[in-house]
């Protein structure tokens, strides 16, 4: 233990490869965490435990970029809502809209789903067809809305297993004769003459019909179901693990932090003044310290996080009740060393206050030593968390890593192979816990002289 | 030590306390109501509902005042029972859970599920302590090798990786992708057969290897920042200079010196371990402690809570005691 000014302890930093490492990891972490709260909207997240809005997700899906390292493209799934709308008005009023797609994946689509809100009066008719590669064009399903006096909101899914759509289907193929009764509608649609995929742009119409009054459209979505979506894929409940991911960045890093700073603060003016009081205070407190070390902390941990609250900022302070012994008993030796430096018995002898002694001239001399147990004890709290977590007392409002994890675990992702499920989590856990580890052991080497070699 | 070990059982029934009331007086009511739904004769006999209900009513009372539950559970009677009798080691019987054999007395519940755990972690620790013995004390006495940089970059990078979290990749390579090792930890024939202890040994080969893997690094880093340390005490330097072989010097004489904070951490760790047992365990579906005590938390069964809390806590204190005689056995400086 000495005092190193910062000015030093940067200039040192800077020279330590495994520091700079860790700060650069850290900054990508801090940055990702910036993108991703801007970009990925906080109700998506906040969505996340809900069910019903991960409905037009597929079901554990492979992460998109497989495609580049397989032979087989695996079709993608592909949620259109941005179609190409064409307005006519005339005696009969026409609203298109255009979903156009590439599809030059090796499978067919496992189904597609055509969602639409609409707002209108009096009758309409809606037409659904597609046009092929090979510039065939098939009448899916014709169909008209409910019959309204007034404006009235609809609101219907049509479905590719839908009978409308079957018999169409049956009808075209059949003058080709190419009808196949064992294949499903998408299956016909999306196939040639031998029965393979035939690969090329789609181009779905949908298209409304109706006499002198006019529809809008409110929400048009054509979602042809695949095997392959989004950066990461997506888990059992349908979800994004994107999102997850992006969000437990953030989350973790404030877990992180907010414990180790908070512990080590706490542990290090406790020790300081348990050290600087001396005799009577100084055993109490040094006994008090011994009675929370002896606590076993990961039961008491999950047995606070049941009975009381398992809210993510209850959980932060009660990692930090575990989290100050350690810090509190090296400060109170370090902080038995610096009581008997002359300044502070001058300033004893002046007359200057305790708090004002313990606060001005020997915590500032505890803080090199105090960033790095911060750094140090940051990477613990993240697996601890994730490890409560993981177990099932997460806070259900924020979805950490370790949930995505725990849900992982109870879907039996391992068993079923699904490792996209499993892999990046725990990768993230990692490298946000290495990089404290390396910045803390930089840090370390550096105010602990002792451990260079 | 006994008021560690008091205050922790202390701290333990006031959490759990209240929750165990409301179980209780739950567990009252519906064994006064499933009495008389099994005797249709006590209900017959009143001629209104209200008398019948209001008959039920007192049951119920009778019942939890013979039980003391009419105090709450912060009363000093109730809190002063419940630590004597814990005291001699009377944990009670479980709410919900039951042994493998089937008897429900925590005692019981316990001392079979305790063996297991120890089996495993010790077993654990002791390979890792090894390794990582020998790991660091090569590493050490080569400071700036190739060998000690791999260390130490192994302990570091493995050291970030939650335990449980590589239990899960090894179950899906080594028992999915693989199938060389059970995926459950658990063995599927009864322990009353006689092939038990191997099939016990085989199912605990995927956590004892993941436990290692993870657990070697940090012990090896750990042993060759003391051996740096005392290889360069002038005695060592010293035995250099009278010729000694440096094999002998690292093992016999620095290795020695090393010893007495080694061992503090081994017993440290050993104990440790169990109470990190909890989500090893419940990943690896381990039939021991740590998931008896998640099993235990997840339906609140809380005789067993406490009694698990309280044997975790005595055998911390334990080992905390065992590493302090240990370091003065080693280095009897510290002997006053």
């Amino acid at each position: 233990m000495s005092s190193i000014s910062a000015p030093e302890i940067r200039k040192e930093f800077i020279k330590s490869k495994v520091g700079l490492v860790g700060i650069g990891i850290l900054s990508c972490l801090i940055i990702l965490s910036a993108v991703s709260a801007i970009t990925i909207p906080i109700d998506t997240f906040k969505q996340w435990n809900n069910p019903g809005s991960w409905i037009s997700y597929p079901k554990t899906s492979v992460p998109v970029w497989i495609n580049y390292f397989v032979s087989e493209k695996i079709p993608e799934h592909l949620i259109l809502d941005n179609p190409v709308t064409i307005t006519k008005d005339d005696t009969i009023s026409l609203t298109s809209n255009q979903f156009g797609m590439q599809y030059y994946y090796d499978d067919f689509p496992s189904d597609f789903i055509y969602e639409f809100n609409v707002e209108y009066s009096g009758s309409h008719l809606l037409q659904i067809s597609v046009i092929r590669p090979d510039q065939s064009e098939i009448l899916l399903l014709s169909k008209t809305l409910p019959y309204s006096d007034t404006t009235v909101m609809h609101n219907e899914r049509i479905f590719s297993t839908d009978n409308n759509i079957k018999k169409n289907i049956q009808i075209y193929f059949s003058e080709m004769e190419l009808y196949n009764k064992n294949m499903s509608s998408e299956d016909m649609i999306f196939a040639n003459i031998d029965g393979k995929v035939l690969k090329g742009d789609y181009l779905f119409l949908v298209n409304i019909y109706g006499a002198n009054e006019k529809v809008s459209v409110i929400d048009s979505k054509l979602i042809v179901g695949g095997k392959a979506y989004g950066m990461m894929g997506t888990d059992e409940l349908r979800r994004d693990l994107i999102v997850g991911l992006l969000w437990g960045t953030p989350l973790a890093l404030f877990i992180g932090i907010a414990v180790a700073v908070g512990s080590v603060i706490s542990g290090l003016i406790y020790g300081v003044y348990s050290g600087f009081k001396g005799k009577k205070t100084d055993e109490v407190m040094m006994r008090f310290n011994d009675v929370i070390y002896a606590l076993p902390a990961l039961p008491f941990l999950i047995i606070l996080a049941v009975t009381i609250s398992n809210s993510i900022f209850l959980l932060v302070g009660f990692l930090m009740i575990f989290g100050w012994v350690g810090i509190a008993k090296v400060s109170r030796s370090m902080a038995l060393q610096i009581k008997t430096r002359q300044y502070v018995e001058a300033s004893q002898m002046m007359g200057q206050k305790n708090s004002k002694i313990v606060f001005k001239h020997m915590i500032p001399q505890l803080l090199p030593y105090a960033f790095a147990s911060i750094a140090i004890s940051v990477p613990a709290a993240i697996t601890t968390e994730a490890g409560l977590s993981f177990l099932g007392l997460g806070d259900p409002t924020f979805p950490t890593w370790g949930q995505i994890l725990h849900d992982a675990n109870t879907y039996g992702a391992a068993a079923r192979g699904l490792w996209w499920w499993i892999a990046p989590p725990g990768i993230m856990i990692a490298i946000t816990g290495l990089a404290f580890v390396f910045i803390g052991n930089a840090l370390d080497a550096i105010v602990n002289p002792k451990l260079k070699k | 030590m006994f008021a560690v070990l008091m205050i922790t059982l202390l701290l333990t029934i006031a959490l759990v306390g209240s929750n165990m009331d409301i179980i209780l007086k739950q567990g009252v009511v519906y064994q006064v109501r499933a009495e008389i739904t099994e005797n249709p004769a006590i209900a017959e006999s009143f001629a209104t509902v209200e008398e019948f209900e209001q008959f039920i009513q007192t049951q119920i009372d009778e019942r939890i005042k013979t039980l003391g539950l009419d105090n709450p559970w912060y009363s000093p009677q109730r809190i002063g029972l419940t630590m004597y009798k814990i005291l001699i080691l009377d944990f009670g019987n479980a709410t919900f859970l039951t042994s493998d054999s089937g008897s429900s007395n925590v005692g019981d519940i316990l001392l079979e599920k305790i063996p297991r755990t120890v089996l495993l972690f010790t077993t654990a620790t002791i390979i890792i302590s090894i390794i990582g013995i020998f790991l660091g004390a090569l590493a050490g006495s080569k400071v700036g090798s190739v060998i000690d940089r791999i260390t130490s970059t192994f302990a570091v990078v493995s050291s970030s990786f939650p335990v449980w979290w590589i239990g899960m990749l090894m179950i899906f390579l080594f028992a999915f992708t693989y199938h060389i090792f059970p995926a459950r930890a658990t063995p599927s024939i009864l322990p009353t057969e006689p092939e038990y202890i191997f099939a016990l040994l085989y199912h605990m080969a995927l956590p004892l290897i993941t436990i290692v893997m993870i657990g070697f690094g940090a012990w090896a880093y750990l042993v060759r920042n003391f051996m740096v340390g005392t290889l360069q005490e002038d005695f060592i330097i010293a035995k250099k200079a009278i010729g000694i072989s440096k094999k002998k010097i690292i093992y016999k004489h620095a290795l020695k010196n090393a010893a007495p904070p080694i061992v503090t951490i081994l017993a440290l760790s050993l104990s440790g371990s169990l109470g990190g047992a909890i989500i090893t365990e419940a990943v690896f579906d381990w039939p021991g402690m740590g998931r008896l005590y998640f099993e235990a938390i997840s339906v609140m069964d809380l005789p067993i809570i406490i009694g698990a809390t309280y044997v975790l806590t005595v055998l911390f204190l334990i080992s905390i005691l065992v590493a302090d005689v240990l370091y003065g056995y080693f280095d009897p400086r510290v002997k006053t």
